[in-house]
């Protein structure tokens, strides 16, 4: 059981310095985020927002300063724990909207939850058996929530999870988030626009 | 086991279903096979001595030029990240996806190999031997060319440059593979030696392949 | 890199900077007396004077797999252990590497001239080193292709390594094809005859290609640092016009100036 009432959880990075191509995106960055709350990370372009989540998910070395994360899995590493939502959707637009959706649960294994039912929640119930390629931008990123519901990790990182969602997709997704948080689960998330729930913020790079 | 399953099934339906890698892979072999005639001359006897050759120069382009986006559309569209995240080892995720793309793209190339041994006016045991030697030999172009693949991400550049990078690495299993079906149909060689050194190349890719494509994904993704 | 990554080069820098004339002066004394020697070795009874080729290819040829021995040290050294100067170490050596290989090769056919009465046979040795040949320039395309060293220099050590593994393997594929192509051909170069005349200036020349290798490579990765230097100091200078031009980017700026301070 992947156990998402367990107690509380603490994810921090002490120190964090980030390089990219030779350029110091930031360094001697601190921060801490605990179960049940959510950081919205704020900066302008090229602060590293997109690169302190990628940090985070182990997709990016750190340059110095260590990231922790206390009271999760202990047999599982940090970004195992954790769902990465980036710019591009990991969707292939060959295979259906099930298809794409019951190969990430397969894939990353763990707790599964009702597929058919995630889709219902992000409202893509509809659309379940049409190739992936046929969805809007909304509706992929729609698809892409689904992942979440479907594959239960506790640590959400978010990059600007809002954009292409339409008025009502956004007010969705704050509903599912609160859920997500009401659950003991954590979100940081790189965001211009506010996210739309009780948020912590956390500016990087200097004043925008 | 579950989550290996999955990416090789996904991977097998994607190509299946989109058309690309199987079929363009075997219309390119076709292509090679069809322009040998041109360069050399429609000679029976030239063409069936130098057909185990031309049957595998053509295996080896055509398997090569469609491995240039084994992990490149994966990187692409964002799955690449999920995957190096997930709790399958990235080596295991990159066999997988190497074994995948050998079927869904070498088996065919095998299958076709009959039809253009005709045309190369190949005899059944030749054609036989050719067909053995490419389902022995494939793999390990294959997990060799994945190398490559895993390359072409790093360095957000495929194409040639990659193809100039791989192809002196497959020399052997071109030496070995054309030598055991030459000794196959004409000897004097014993068709062992050189087929067991074929199959001890594949095992030794299978082995290298994966963990050299995931040392160059790993940390190399941005 | 940061700047404070390259307090190791600056200690190497320095270092390196009162080595080098040193290796130099050895380099040059060691070939000196190492050509006299090659002059004066006595010509051989089949070959005549061609044999004196030997005295540069063999230490070319040596060298051409030294060099690939040394990247490939060097690559585990980018992806092990992540030490700032193996990168530069692996991408200052490859086109030294190259140039030798080169050299092996041609002097390689300018023997096989009047030997074979061709410039070129395909020969197991020649052609490995051909092939060794074509895998250095694909590195050294692979550096150019890729902007940013650090990504590049992953992929290199990558490539390199798996050249290593394969080179044996290689070597055997097309000493075991040679033999099955041209079962007649015994002829190999050096030959069984290895007086004691041949063999002192042989291994002079060795010794004295070997240091010449070491005193390039130190020589190439100085300028490579200098030249990283160069980049991340332009970048910092770009950075910093672009950001002066938006406001309220004070942090920012501080970093920059202080670093490049």
């Amino acid at each position: 059981m992947s156990g998402l009432d367990q107690g509380k959880m603490q994810l921090s990075g002490r120190g964090v310095a980030c390089v990219r191509g030779g350029r110091e995106v930031f360094a001697g960055l601190d921060f801490a985020a605990v179960s049940g709350e959510a950081v919205a990370v704020m900066g302008r372009n090229g602060s590293g927002k997109t690169s302190l989540l990628r940090l985070i998910a182990g997709l990016l070395i750190p340059a110095g300063g260590t990231i922790v994360l206390d009271g999760g899995d202990a047999e599982m590493t940090l970004p195992e724990q954790c769902h990465y939502l980036g710019h591009r959707d990991a969707l292939k637009p060959a295979l259906s909207v099930e298809e794409n959706l019951a190969f990430w649960a397969d894939f990353l294994g763990g707790e599964r939850f009702d597929a058919a039912a995630s889709l219902t929640a992000v409202g893509l119930d509809h659309a379940a058996h049409l190739p992936a390629a046929f969805l809007s931008a909304g509706q992929r990123r729609r698809l892409s929530l689904a992942r979440l519901l479907t594959v239960r990790r506790r640590i959400w990182l978010l990059d600007e999870p809002t954009t292409a969602l339409d008025v009502a997709g956004q007010d969705m997704f704050g509903g599912l988030m609160r859920e997500h948080l009401a659950r003991g689960g954590l979100i940081i998330a790189a965001t211009h626009a506010p996210l739309g729930i009780e948020s912590r913020e956390l500016r990087i790079g200097g004043a925008t | 086991m579950t989550a290996l399953s999955a990416l090789i099934r996904r991977d097998i339906r994607i190509a299946l279903r989109v058309g690309g890698g199987a079929l363009i892979g075997v219309l390119f072999f076709l292509t090679v096979v069809v322009l040998m005639p041109f360069a050399v001359g429609p000679d029976l006897a030239l063409l069936s001595r130098l057909g185990p050759a031309i049957l595998w120069l053509g295996a080896l382009l055509a398997s090569l030029l469609t491995l240039d986006r084994l992990f490149m559309a994966d990187h692409e569209d964002g799955s690449l990240d999920l995957i190096t995240m997930s709790r399958t080892p990235l080596e295991l995720a990159c066999a997988a996806k190497a074994l995948a793309h050998w079927l869904a793209a070498g088996l065919p190339l095998i299958v076709a190999t009959p039809v253009l041994g005709l045309l190369l006016n190949l005899d059944m045991v030749a054609t036989g031997a050719v067909a053995l030697t490419l389902l022995a030999g494939t793999p390990a172009l294959t997990f060799t060319g994945m190398i490559g693949a895993g390359l072409a991400v790093t360095l957000h550049r495929g194409g040639l440059l990659m193809a100039v990078l791989v192809l002196p690495l497959s020399i052997p299993v071109l030496i070995f593979g054309v030598a055991a079906s030459q000794a196959a149909i004409v000897g004097p060689m014993t068709f062992g030696a050189p087929f067991s050194i074929l199959c001890a190349l594949s095992l030794v890719s299978l082995v290298v392949g994966p963990f050299a494509a995931a040392a160059s994904l790993r940390h190399g993704l941005d | 890199m940061s700047l404070i990554d390259l307090a190791n080069p600056t200690r190497f820098l320095a270092l390196t900077a009162r080595v080098l004339p040193w290796l130099a002066g050895a380099t040059v004394i060691l070939l000196a007396i190492g050509l006299y020697q090659s002059a004066l070795a006595p010509d051989d009874y089949q070959q005549g004077a061609t044999v004196k080729i030997m005295f540069i290819h063999v230490p070319n040829a040596w060298l051409s797999m030294f060099v690939w021995g040394v990247m490939s040290i060097a690559s585990l050294g980018t992806l092990v252990w992540r030490h700032p100067l193996a990168d530069v170490a692996a991408k200052a050596a490859a086109p030294i590497g190259a140039s030798f290989t080169f050299l092996a090769l041609l002097t390689g056919s300018l023997w096989g001239r009047p030997m074979w009465g061709t410039y070129w046979e395909w020969d197991a040795r020649l052609t490995s080193v051909l092939i060794l040949f074509l895998m250095y320039l694909g590195l050294m395309a692979l550096w150019r292709a890729v902007d940013d060293p650090s990504r590049a220099a992953r992929a290199a050590a990558v490539l390199t390594l798996v050249g290593a593994i394969n080179l044996p393997i290689i070597k055997f594929s097309v000493d075991w094809w040679n033999t099955l192509h041209q079962p007649a051909s015994v002829m190999r170069m050096g030959g069984s005859t290895l007086d004691k005349s041949f063999l002192i200036p042989l291994l002079l020349m060795a010794i004295a290609f070997t240091l010449l290798f070491v005193t390039l490579h130190l020589a190439a990765m100085r300028n490579e640092i200098l030249r990283r230097r160069v980049r991340s100091l332009q970048m910092m200078q770009a950075s910093r016009v672009a950001f002066s031009s938006e406001v309220g980017t004070g942090s920012r700026q501080e970093n920059a100036s202080t670093g490049a301070a």
